[in-house]
């Protein structure tokens, strides 16, 4: 049952091109392409039925409009009908479900995998540090610090806050997690393109919320180990285990200044 | 059957026409009513106040965002803005408006009523409902400004330390006033349906604005009281030292998006199923024909009830804590329910006489916005399409969709009840204009921010200088707003220009429920007489005896076990 | 009687499956009891409805061929007038400004509550109106 209902999207899937992308992008990485296909199916389907249904209301207002005096006769029911209209929903619906379980499945799934990177969000700013190393990357607002990845490699995060809730999205992956405070959230991403790709906090997070940027950075995994070597800063590793605002890393970290705060 | 199709016009049981007719006059009347219809026209005229202090804040919000980087008010002012905006709209306006504004005078009347069950509750819902709006926008003038942390105030930015300042306990103690002031309406509205009913007038007879307040009412009643609840234990956590919400003292900050979700999403259909009630009534009115799949209309709402309690979490999916399945096949059922309403509606007026008044566009405009926001919000039922616009405009646009669907909706319900209960109809050709500017405003407004939000733009950003690009669709959001804007204004103008000039009438409609039966405005008690009840339409089958709703196959008529009733 | 019963009775039901099945599937806690008591608010009137609809005859609402005369009587009282209203909603708003401004409004606050309460309840028993 499940995978028939996957075989429209999976026929979307295989003639991608020839789909309208209906304003989104199939993105760098292995989900992000899945939640792209997935969203042209629902797309399909949205615009059929929408034009379906306006089609039906531009007929009924423009054709029954009051020309006369005259009671319309006083039809109340149609039953065959009102089952049609019951049925076919129940029946879409539950292939958009099975549909979005194949997609769901892929994105929660933690496969196994060594290149791990924490992300600790807080009040306003990003903070990457990569266990079994001692590279930290930290910056405020505007800073935009930048996590490094590789390529084509499974590549597993732990997301946190220190503080309030924040939103960890970046845009050309399709996907985005809160970072609670209390709750380790861990996802896989997997790209498969090189790139730099904007993030933002997504989750109202206080004052500096619109400025809360970051970027992720895939390479080429000799690139990122070379940039792993580079990075590494003992001191900057002990210090992150104290606390979060006294760093130093790679980027210095400055309080949010009169023209990032926009006045 | 000749004298149930000509029913002999009865003079209601006892006469509650003639008393009380010696109470105070000028304020001390309006403080001291408990007449269901005054109450309703004070929840009324507060609401639409609140409207268009909700759409000013909104305005500015969008002037804010016609450029990227502007500095029409600071970081800290977007933020109590957005707040208040999303607050008013949703706590003072479409609530209220919907159940303690429309239903309030309405749904006694519709059902044969002389008020509601509980009057004087009934005026301490206004009371509570207008000191919570005064207390809430007080805000605006306490030193540390208003609440800034959403309208969802979301743990643990909304605790003492992140968001200090009398806003935040002033937006607490609002919402708590307005939070009574809903349950007891909802009980009020509960226990009107259900013990004041005019004879004959069986559950399966009545309207379905009325049925619509009905579940509207229980919905209240699940609902509120969590929110209630959700509210003092953040107070306690604000100003007693506990640690409900909160990391530090063992709390769980998930747990206020559980709390404060189920009780908002069940909100979400407490805003909408009033309006798709109005809808539903003026549809069938304008095509001079009944409402299509009555009963599949009514099982839709109590299914849409029924499931509005298993979907909160689909708010939370980007969480990573909830269950996803369940929640994503919980809402995107509902969907169907929905679905059957729009359909019903289209075969309402399929082979009918549309008269295109104010009213009737109005609705039709509604089911058009709404159903623009009903498939989107089928992409948001989805867990990875959810994580893929989560907290985006696209989001922003969606629930837009559907609220101003919401407001096209009341404003039919005003321009369609409007001589009810003042007894003077408002001007069509200005109404006609305003219906242009809003409905074309609201498309304008919502369809850029769709976009914005599959290009990354987040909610609740004051600046975007970091994505300048966003500017043109930006702008045109704010094109949209502005039309809207302008739509508020020609309402007010209608309301300047028809003062008392166009006398309605007592059924200006050629309408199907009680509620035209009686005078415009209805006597004090509102009945001086009642026709006999025979199906869901007894002013309809009291003016057009030869007309009535035809049953299906062997089934006549509804919740009613003879046959004979309907046999024309 | 019995249509507002099933009603009611059949919301409780559907929750408490809906209650039934998230919380074991989930074992999440929050949301449970709160489906719980949803459960129990469709139960409890329900139940009473269904309790009262085998004991009393059907009511002229709920009577298909009901004339108006047939309800003809005293329906209920409602109330006139009446300043009480105005007086518990001053109360409950001094009540929930001593949560932000200070522990003193309670005074002024309860004081006009416990005002109306005594106000109200004595107005109502005098049943001087309807």
């Amino acid at each position: 049952m499940l995978r028939i209902a996957a075989l429209p999207v999976a026929a979307v899937a295989l003639s991608g091109c020839t789909v309208p992308a209906f304003g989104a992008r199939p993105g760098p990485t292995t989900t992000s392409k899945s939640v792209f296909h997935l969203w042209q199916g629902f797309s399909v389907g949205a615009m059929v039925i929408g034009a379906f249904v306006v089609l039906l209301i531009l007929y009924a207002v423009l054709r029954y409009r009051r020309k006369g005096d005259a009671i319309p006769k006083q039809t109340q029911y149609h039953i065959p009908l009102e089952m049609v209209y019951t049925v076919v929903p129940i029946l879409i619906v539950f292939g958009l479900f099975a549909a979005t379980l194949v997609v769901e499945n892929k994105e929660v799934a933690n496969p196994k995998t060594n290149v791990i990177v924490d992300v600790n969000a807080f009040q306003w700013g990003w903070k990457f540090s990569y266990p079994g190393t001692s590279t930290v990357v930290v910056g405020q607002t505007t800073e935009n610090p930048t996590m490094v990845i590789p390529v084509n490699t499974d590549v597993h995060i732990n997301l946190t806050s220190t503080d309030v809730i924040h939103g960890f999205y970046v845009k050309a992956f399709n996907f985005s997690r809160y970072a609670l405070p209390g709750v380790d959230n861990q996802f896989t991403i997997r790209a498969v393109n090189t790139g730099t790709f904007f993030g933002q906090c997504t989750q109202l997070c206080g004052l500096y919320h619109s400025l809360m940027y970051f970027q992720v950075k895939v390479v080429t995994m000799d690139q990122y180990n070379s940039w792993l070597s580079n990075n590494s800063n003992p001191s900057a590793a002990q210090a992150s285990n104290t606390a979060n605002q006294q760093q130093t890393s790679t980027h210095v970290p400055s309080k949010p200044t009169a023209s990032s705060g926009a006045n | 059957m000749t004298d149930v199709l000509n029913p002999p016009v009865t003079t209601p049981s006892d006469d509650h026409g003639h008393e009380e007719h010696h109470g105070p006059t000028g304020i001390l009347k309006w403080i001291t009513t408990t007449d269901h219809k005054v109450i309703g026209l004070s929840y009324t005229v507060t609401s639409v106040l609140m409207l268009v202090i909700g759409g000013l804040f909104a305005e500015i919000i969008r002037f804010q965002l016609a450029t990227p980087n502007a500095n029409l008010v600071s970081l800290a002012q977007y933020n109590e803005l957005f707040t208040m905006h999303g607050s008013v709209m949703i706590y003072l306006f479409a609530g209220p408006f919907a159940f303690g504004g429309l239903a309030n005078i309405i749904v006694p009347i519709q059902i044969g009523a002389p008020d509601m069950a509980f009057p004087r509750l009934n005026a301490l819902s206004y009371w509570l409902y207008l000191t919570g709006a005064i207390t809430m926008l007080a805000g605006f003038f306490t030193a540390g400004g208003a609440a800034n942390f959403g309208w969802v105030a979301y743990a643990p930015l909304s605790n003492s330390i992140n968001t200090p300042g009398a806003g935040a306990d002033l937006w607490i103690g609002g919402l708590l006033l307005t939070g009574f002031s809903a349950i007891f309406t909802g009980v009020n509205l509960t226990a009107t349906i259900f013990y004041l009913r005019a004879p004959g007038m069986t559950m399966f007879r009545m309207p379905i604005f009325t049925w619509n307040m009905l579940v509207t009412g229980i919905l209240i009643l699940l609902a509120f009281p969590v929110l209630t609840a959700g509210l003092v234990m953040l107070y306690c956590d604000r100003h007693f030292g506990t640690h409900i919400y909160s990391v530090t003292g063992g709390g769980v900050p998930v747990l206020w998006q559980h709390i404060f979700w189920f009780w908002g999403h069940p909100e979400v259909y407490i805003l909408a199923l009033p309006f798709f009630g109005m809808v539903t009534e003026i549809i069938p009115v304008f095509s001079r024909k009944p409402v299509f799949g009555y009963k599949g209309m009514i099982f839709a709402t109590l299914s849409i009830a029924a499931l509005s309690l298993g979907v909160w979490a689909h708010h939370m999916f980007t969480t990573g804590v909830v269950l996803l399945p369940f929640f994503s096949i919980m809402s995107l059922l509902i969907a169907v329910p929905t679905g059957i309403k729009i359909f019903n509606w289209i075969g309402t007026m399929w082979r009918g006489q549309i008269w295109f008044s104010t009213a009737m566009l109005m609705a039709i405009g509604f089911v058009v916005t709404f159903l623009i926001g009903g498939l989107t919000g089928i992409y948001l039922a989805s867990p990875p399409l959810d994580f893929f616009t989560h907290d985006t405009y696209f989001v922003v646009a969606h629930f837009h969709s559907v609220v101003m669907a919401l407001v096209l909706g009341g404003m039919a319900g005003l321009y369609y009840w409007g001589p009810k209960i003042t007894g003077y109809l408002l001007n069509e050709r200005y109404g006609k204009i305003q219906f242009w500017f809003l409905f074309i405003g609201t498309q304008v407004f919502t369809f850029p921010q769709y976009l914005l939000g599959l290009r990354g733009m987040p909610r609740r950003v004051a600046i975007y200088a970091h994505d300048p690009q966003w500017k043109l669709l930006n702008d045109w959001s704010t094109i949209g707003a502005i039309l809207i804007g302008v739509s508020t204004l020609i309402f007010v103008v209608n309301v300047a220009v028809s003062w008392k000039k166009y006398p309605a009438g007592d059924n200006p409609w050629d309408a199907h429920t009680l509620e035209w039966f009686t005078t415009s405005p209805p006597p004090h008690h509102n009945f001086y007489r009642l026709p006999q009840i025979r199906s869901e339409r007894p002013t309809w089958d009291y003016n057009h005896p030869e007309h009535r709703s035809l049953g299906h196959g062997k089934h006549p008529g509804l919740g009613d076990p003879h046959p004979e009733v309907v046999e024309d | 009687m019995k249509a507002e019963a099933k009603l009611m009775l059949g919301l409780g039901l559907f929750f408490g499956l809906m209650c039934a099945v998230y919380w074991n599937w989930s074992l999440e806690n929050a949301g449970g009891v709160m489906m719980f008591a949803g459960m129990l608010l469709g139960f409890l009137p329900g139940g009473y409805f269904y309790w009262w609809s085998r004991r009393m005859k059907a009511r002229p609402e709920d009577d298909p061929y009901a004339t108006q005369a047939g309800g003809a009587g005293v329906i209920g009282s409602f109330p006139g007038t009446s300043i009480w209203p105005f007086t518990m909603g001053m109360g409950a708003f001094l009540v929930v400004l001593a949560l932000v401004f200070g522990i003193w409004f309670l005074i002024p606050g309860l004081g006009l509550v416990g005002w109306a309460v005594l106000g109200g309840t004595s107005e109502g028993r005098r049943g001087g109106k309807v």
